[in-house]
């Protein structure tokens, strides 16, 4: 990073440090009860404590493989389903009427159901995550692939593309940017319903670790696993945003 | 029209419906015929409308043919195919691709090796004088680069039958005037078969050899006009013979062009 970009940076999360500022005096200062806020300076003290214990990164770990896994697996199949979906119509006659009664379903009554199913481990989580996350995908690349101009397709077709090809050629890249901003909203779902599953049904995760150490009283170790938890979504959010910057450099 | 068999595309009766997503069904065309000879430029003149793209799309394969049958090198057209390149109106590249890649896509499609592809794509790059942009988006070109690529990317693939869509219709006027010596120039160099849309009389008479101009719709042949006026000449635009035939074409598409508005009018 050159000199100036990380001036920039700093320049621009420097409300945060007020943030920190008036959390540490307001906790310190006795405004508000220990009870309620530890001080700052005491949660990244517990931070590190679970941190060197390897907790954080047990548990970090375990949070995360639950989210690439679910997450992935929606993309796939998301953009597979919105593609033909968009472009085959019988297949959208059975699929778009489940799709539409599923999208407004708050997808967190379904984590007794999935713990149901698949127990307090994994694959609950990555069944609820996966069932989240699809829709969005699935409805951006249905948008994207169903706004894919005629002309692209046609010139392909003239070229000696076939038209199962023109799909992968032409709609797919056609439809990148809805699609891309489709993850970009399951990558938020993705981290609320790994959270409020882990907080649950769980006895791992950094969800887990939220509820548990809630329970147990220890209020500073909880806090520094919710900041962890928010700094992993902040990093997702920022990676992700330059990966589709990447992406989509050909458009003006 | 008798041409002893030398047709090379046979367009024999045809009509075709236009049914919309929503409303009711349009007859786009009714009854064309017309038959264009190996190496020739033809027009498709008319009012907005008439059918002439649907026309050409219903060579291309683009669009089914029901009712009537059109027939390329004596065999029915069944869908697209690279002996049939088309050009669009507003270009049609693939915005993900640069320049090289655009026109490398149709060269990997019909099978031309890799040293081969390469060549040949910087030949046609620097044919319509786009080098130094090979590595460009099309949404960092203007529109006649836009248009001059993918006419590389169409020509690259050397098609026998240029279909174009109002290829000029959505430059500048003085960019138009430069892409269409431009490509007079490439069809007298590779004399493909060349259908040309377009609703400008004098680009039509000026570029066609026959000017083939339909009514408004349901879109017919009107009548086809021979325009052969000498292309290597743009002064040509000044000569009486050539404002005469202008004139003469002008009143024939005028009444259905005022069709063509009284039916858009609510």
């Amino acid at each position: 990073m050159n000199p100036r970009i990380a001036n920039n940076v700093l320049f621009r999360y420097a409300p945060l440090l007020l943030i920190a500022v008036f959390w540490e005096i307001a906790a310190r200062s006795g405004i508000v009860s220990e009870l309620a806020l530890p001080p700052l300076s005491t949660v990244l003290e517990a931070w590190w404590k679970m941190f060197i214990s390897g907790e954080l990164i047990v548990n970090g770990a375990s949070s995360m493989y639950r989210t690439v896994a679910g997450l992935g697996l929606a993309i796939i199949v998301g953009v597979l389903l919105g593609i033909f979906m968009a472009w085959f119509k019988p297949i959208n006659a059975v699929l778009a009427p489940i799709v539409e009664v599923f999208y407004p379903l708050p997808k967190s009554a379904l984590i007794p159901v999935t713990a149901i199913w698949l127990g307090f481990g994994d694959g609950s989580k990555i069944l609820l995550i996966f069932l989240g996350c699809m829709i969005p995908v699935t409805i951006g690349a249905y948008n994207g692939a169903r706004g894919s101009d005629q002309a692209l397709v046609w010139s392909a077709r003239a070229m000696g593309a076939s038209r199962m090809r023109t799909l992968l050629d032409v709609v797919a890249p056609s439809a990148l940017p809805e699609i891309l901003s489709g993850v970009r909203i399951a990558l938020a779902i993705s981290f609320v319903l790994l959270v409020s599953s882990e907080l649950l049904v769980s006895r791992q995760g950094l969800g887990h670790m939220i509820g548990f150490l809630g329970d147990g009283g220890a209020y500073d170790a909880m806090f520094a696993a919710v900041l962890t938890v928010a700094l992993l979504g902040f990093l997702a959010d920022r990676a992700y945003q330059m990966v589709m910057r990447k992406a989509l450099q050909w458009q003006e | 029209m008798a041409m002893n068999g030398a047709a090379q595309i046979v367009i024999n009766r045809v009509s075709h419906v236009y049914r919309p997503p929503r409303g009711r069904e349009v007859l786009a065309l009714q009854d064309v015929s017309l038959e264009v000879r190996r190496r020739e430029f033809v027009a498709l003149l008319g009012p907005s409308g008439c059918g002439k793209s649907t026309l050409l799309y219903l060579i291309g394969g683009f669009l089914p043919t029901v009712d009537g049958t059109i027939a390329v090198e004596g065999r029915p057209v069944a869908g697209p195919g690279p002996d049939r390149g088309i050009v669009f109106q507003h270009f049609a590249l693939f915005p993900w691709k640069t320049v090289r890649s655009n026109i490398l896509y149709g060269l990997e499609k019909v099978g031309l090796e890799r040293a081969e592809r390469e060549k040949r794509a910087q030949a046609f790059i620097d044919m319509v004088g786009l080098s130094g942009f090979e590595d460009s988006y099309p949404s960092q070109l203007s529109g006649g680069m836009k248009q001059r690529t993918a006419i590389a990317r169409t020509l690259a693939i050397d098609p026998d039958i240029l279909l174009m869509d109002e290829p000029f219709g959505a430059l500048d006027a003085q960019t138009r005037s430069l892409m269409q010596t431009e490509l007079l120039a490439i069809w007298q160099r590779s004399r493909k078969t060349v259908i040309f849309v377009t609703h400008d009389v004098q680009e039509a008479v000026y570029l066609a050899e026959r000017v083939a101009v339909m009514s408004a719709r349901p879109g017919r042949i009107k009548t086809i006009v021979d325009t052969n006026f000498d292309k290597n000449d743009r002064a040509v635009f000044k000569q009486k013979a050539f404002i005469d035939k202008v004139d003469e074409i002008w009143e024939l598409v005028r009444n259905e062009a005022l069709a063509a508005l009284e039916e858009r009018a609510p």
